[in-house]
């Protein structure tokens, strides 16, 4: 190759440089139009629903229909107990299958379990809510919130299952090879080494999936259902914040479309309060 | 990962050093410090007889017999391929993790056979420890690092922990670099010392064998010549088995040297003998740095 004149290499290095320019501009324009959702759906939740963010919302129950004030106070607790009914049975259940996927599962069980699971992330929320409302909710002969955290468990299970497995499969297999090579039996190399050099990934799965399972709507609707009192039972209805926005939402009342925006920017808030909590934890033992 | 582990059999306790010729550990690790070891008067420590390992069709090693002297340095070298870390992992049954490999001949370590089915791997491994090519420290801190083993197999006592971490890691040359922060992650330190780490953490469970695949290719002059250094002072107490690229290192650092090529062994003996009088002409060639 003849060696190119010199105009003919700056003229080369400037149009490079033009398109490297290019490629970062629009890298962050799509960055930014990603990030747009986001800010407009919480620019107009605190619009809306800004205003009745105060103390009583939180600690006072809802009022009947025609009576101003009143808050939310049910329904923010009842979605934490929901929560963490699902996330009970869903955590352990999920890293479980997870680690059998990604360290002992072989052939065609590994692949029935993981397609079915893949199968079950593709469940639509409200399908869920029916079945778990045919298992659950007619057999115990009532709404309860046992049903509700199911219905939000299985929803999660699907998320931690799958990242669990990639987030173990990611732990270098020097570590494992480190550990046998010292007479560490499998099982102490799992739970030795493995799932501590994974934690930091599992918790922030799991955290998605809690996340997630908070906003859902769909399946509380035939199991959790809703109330508009304390509930102090596990086995009896329970409020919880996406059922009452929505109640609230629809109804033909000023005042309670008013306090759906507030619950929602309620909901936005507990969620978000979730993610920073659980990242501080899986910062702390990383 | 598939693995191939046997379930707990209770073995009767193999003496270190059977055979004849058996001299006690310790005069004879004295001997072999001033320089001109005998080998012929050490008693095979591990032995190979026709050991063949295929990885589904491909046959890797091809009818290797080999003894390895107690107490002694044998290098293992040959060209990329020939098996050779094959063959090193064979000793602590490492190979079981590899789906579809198929051993047959056999291997004993003392009177044990460690091919059989039977043959309890984590007790194996316990009694052959190994040190592999990249640093492996656990993503925790030095002192958890080097007591992992130690608690594997039931130390819970803090003091006589403390007592064998120190121990183990002044062994390894690396006490006096790290006495002061145990506590630091072990990824915090730099790779010579972390390679350093790996192995007091393998000698802290006292094993009789050391198995160490080119421990020193992933480190730079100054750390491999630390870990060659070390080499030396181990073989005192621990047969040693090192897998290397590296010829001048074989010839530094080992007693005896085995030549590997393609699944077969080409020549074995003293490593002084190998090196300036071999008897095969591949040998020479190889060592001469003709191929490979």
């Amino acid at each position: 190759m003849s060696p190119a004149r010199p105009d003919a290499v700056a003229r080369r290095t400037r149009l490079r440089q033009l398109a490297d320019h290019g490629v970062t501009a629009l890298c962050l324009l799509a960055a930014l139009v990603v990030v747009a959702p986001l800010l407009l759906i919480l620019a107009h939740l605190v619009r809306a629903g800004g205003a009745g963010l105060r103390p009583e919302f939180f600690t006072h129950l809802p009022k009947p229909v025609g009576e101003p004030g009143g808050g939310m106070a049910n329904a923010v607790v009842g979605t934490l107990v929901l929560v963490a009914i699902g996330a009970a049975f869903a955590v352990p259940l999920g890293i479980g299958a997870g680690l059998y996927l990604a360290e002992i599962g072989r052939g065609r069980m590994a692949t029935l379990v993981r397609l079915v699971n893949d199968v079950l992330a593709g469940v639509p929320s409200i399908v869920v809510g029916v079945a778990v409302f045919g298992l659950v909710v007619v057999p115990m002969g009532r709404f309860s919130a046992i049903a509700g955290g199911i219905a939000l468990g299985i929803l999660m299970l699907p998320t931690i299952v799958r990242a669990t497995e990639e987030v173990v499969r990611l732990v270098p297999q020097s570590y494992r090879h480190a550990a046998l090579a010292l007479g560490a039996p499998r099982w102490k190399v799992i739970h030795q080494i493995v799932l501590p050099a994974a934690r930091g990934g599992i918790t922030t799965a799991c955290l998605l999936a809690i996340a997630r399972a908070a906003g859902e709507t769909a399946p509380l609707l035939f199991t959790a259902l809703g109330n508009r009192f304390w509930s102090t039972r596990l086995d009896q209805p329970i409020a919880s914040l996406p059922v009452m926005i929505f109640d609230y939402a629809r109804a033909p009342y000023p005042d309670w479309n008013a306090q759906a925006w507030t619950g929602a920017l309620t909901l936005i808030l507990v969620v978000a309060a979730l993610s920073a909590a659980m990242r501080v934890v899986a910062r702390r033992n990383p | 990962m598939t693995m191939l582990e046997n379930p707990p059999t209770t073995r009767p306790a193999a003496s270190p050093a059977p055979g004849p010729a058996a001299l006690p550990p310790r005069p004879v690790a004295a001997a072999s410090r001033e320089g001109d070891a005998a080998p012929a008067t050490r008693a095979p420590h591990l032995v190979t007889r026709d050991f063949r390992l295929s990885y589904g069709v491909h046959e890797v090693l091809k009818g290797i017999t080999l003894d390895i002297l107690e107490h002694s340095v044998t290098a293992i070298i040959g060209p990329s391929g020939c098996g050779k870390s094959t063959l090193l992992r064979s000793y602590n049954r490492m190979n079981d993790l590899i789906p579809g490999v198929r051993t047959s001949g056999e291997i004993r370590l003392g009177p044990l056979d460690l091919l059989s089915p039977a043959t309890n791997v984590v007790d194996l491994r316990r009694r052959v420890g190994m040190v592999f090519q990249r640093p492996n420290p656990f993503p925790m801190s030095v002192f958890d690092n080097v007591a992992y083993g130690l608690r594997l197999g039931g130390l819970r006592n803090r003091g006589e922990l403390e007592r064998r971490v120190e121990s183990s890691l002044r062994d390894a040359a690396l006490w006096d670099e790290v006495h002061d922060r145990l506590g630091l992650p072990a990824h915090r330190l730099s790779g010579g010392q972390q390679q350093r780490l790996c192995i007091a953490r393998c000698i802290a469970v006292e094993p009789e064998v050391l198995l160490m695949d080119e421990p020193a290719s992933a480190l730079d002059p100054a750390s491999t010549t630390r870990v060659e250094e070390l080499v030396l002072r181990l073989k005192d107490r621990y047969t040693i088995v090192i897998v290397t690229h590296n010829m001048q290192q074989a010839a530094r650092v080992s007693d005896r040297t085995a030549f590997l090529m393609q699944g077969h062994l080409v020549e074995t003996g003293d490593t002084r003998q190998i090196f300036t009088n071999p008897r095969e002409h591949l040998t020479e060639e190889y060592i001469t740095g003709r191929f490979g």
